[in-house]
């Protein structure tokens, strides 16, 4: 059975590898910043609202300015978040190394790079939405 | 003495099933309620409906392509979309549940403490605002607005039938707005763990035709009547004389406390002691005379020492007190 593994993963090993990834240098945090994106996303949201409410509005006042300011956040952060997205897509798009990508060489870690990229931006995508609805509904600071 | 059986206290205090809601709001969370239960529902007998399937009728391979599609769609794509759509319904639902205030509510201020709750309507006509204790009463049909606070720790208002949970918060005011659709009476309770008694801080909202309630409004802001019989007159003595009136006030008399619950009306209400006991004589001489065995940590002092006649006249008295 271990002889068995061994052959697989010889196998995979001699995987056609494109001459370009071998010099490549990669880069990790491709994989954090869609989830930064939106983490600052939201931490803008709030504090925005938090302050317009404190300072401008008044508990009980309406939220319109704030509502227009988060909508910006949501629609630059959902434009971040896509690049990204689209970024980790082409990476993964190219090569030919198979799932899951768990192997130590240049084109496994090339698609696992952007596969990893690409479902995280997706993830933060409808992350940003969920908070940016929030003002489509919220109309004052009660 | 027996305690009262807990279906005596429960009836007396009034419904308090959020699946049978009796205000606005609560008829809101009530249908958002069964929507998500239905939807669960379905969404569970679909996973098993697949599970079974995929166990006893079709163990065999699949088409990758549709296989692809069922893990993508049913695991990440519906999902995403049944959460957007409650997450909007929810939105959607928050304004109503917390409306804009309403012109011509009725204005109440409530303050929970530990271990009950002491309320004042706001007048309506330059009248001094009206103070009761431990029971509430509504016109039905007419939104009220409750203003929420505490003098001690963190208390939440909540009366199931009615609205959703506040919280009521030291050195902050919190609004909730009641708008009962139906008469009858509706347990409240406190939904923060507050301390020792914390279970024992309930009250009666009386949801009321107008008229009725104008009546019962009438009734708390008149001061007690003078007690009828010689042996309330007696306890009326013993209030006096025990320094009863250092801490609750029986407005008519010279008892002006502030500290424990107002108790011009007490013999009104349908329960003593924050829902902790129903309201009959005997239930008097056993909350005064051990109180901390009925409501434990409670600030006042038990007066097991008084003789039995002035604690039988004492109850008396308070009962008569309607």
């Amino acid at each position: 059975m271990e002889d068995r593994m061994e052959d697989r993963s010889d196998a995979a090993r001699r995987e056609e590898i494109p001459d370009e990834l071998q010099a490549r240098r990669e880069t990790i945090f491709m994989i954090p910043a869609a989830p930064a994106i939106w983490a600052a996303h939201f931490l803008a949201s709030y504090i925005t609202a938090a302050i317009w409410c404190a300072k401008v509005a008044g508990r009980t006042g309406a939220l319109d300015g704030a509502r227009w300011l988060v909508a910006g956040y949501t629609g630059v952060a959902l434009l971040a978040i896509a690049i990204v997205g689209i970024w980790g897509f082409r990476h993964h798009s190219y090569g030919d190394a198979t799932v899951p990508h768990d192997f130590d060489t240049p084109a496994d870690r090339h698609r696992f790079l952007g596969f990893s990229t690409l479902l995280l931006a997706a993830l933060s995508f409808v992350a940003v939405l969920f908070v940016g609805m929030v003002v489509v509904f919220t109309e004052t600071c009660r | 003495m027996a305690a009262p059986p807990d279906d005596t206290l429960a009836a007396l205090l009034g419904e308090s099933s959020v699946l049978a809601p009796a205000g606005r709001s609560a008829a809101a969370i009530a249908e958002l309620s069964w929507w998500l239960f239905g939807g669960a529902t379905l969404i569970w007998l679909v996973v098993i409906g697949l599970s079974i399937y995929a166990a006893y009728f079709g163990p065999r391979a699949h088409d990758e392509a549709k296989v692809r599609l069922l893990v993508v769609g049913g695991g990440a794509v519906i999902p995403t979309l049944v959460l957007a759509g409650v997450l909007a319904w929810g939105l959607w639902l928050m304004p109503q549940v917390k409306p804009p205030l309403p012109q011509g509510a009725v204005e109440i201020e409530v303050e929970g403490l530990q271990w009950w709750w002491r309320a004042r309507y706001r007048a309506e006509t330059g009248e001094t605002a009206v103070p009761v204790a431990n029971e509430l009463a509504l016109p039905v049909g007419r939104p009220a607005v409750l203003r929420l606070t505490s003098p001690d720790v963190i208390h939440s208002f909540w009366v199931p039938a009615l609205a959703g949970k506040m919280d009521m918060i030291p050195g902050r005011e919190t609004v909730i707005v009641l708008e009962p659709t139906r008469t009858g009476v509706f347990r409240g309770a406190c939904a923060e763990y507050c301390g020792a008694s914390h279970a024992l801080m309930s009250f009666a909202v009386l949801v009321m035709e107008p008229a009725a309630w104008e009546a019962w409004l009438a009734r708390q802001a008149a001061p007690a009547e003078p007690p009828a019989s010689a042996a309330a007159q007696r306890g009326m003595a013993v209030f006096t004389e025990y320094g009863c009136g250092a801490c609750h006030a029986i407005r008519g008399t010279e008892a002006d406390g502030d500290v424990g619950p107002d108790l011009t009306h007490v013999g009104s209400r349908r329960t003593l002691a924050a829902g902790a006991l129903p309201n009959t004589p005997d239930d008097y001489v056993r909350w005064i005379s051990d109180v901390h065995e009925v409501k434990p940590d409670a600030n006042m002092p038990p007066f097991g020492m008084l003789p039995e006649g002035d604690l039988a006249a004492l109850a008396l008295y308070l009962d008569g007190l309607t």
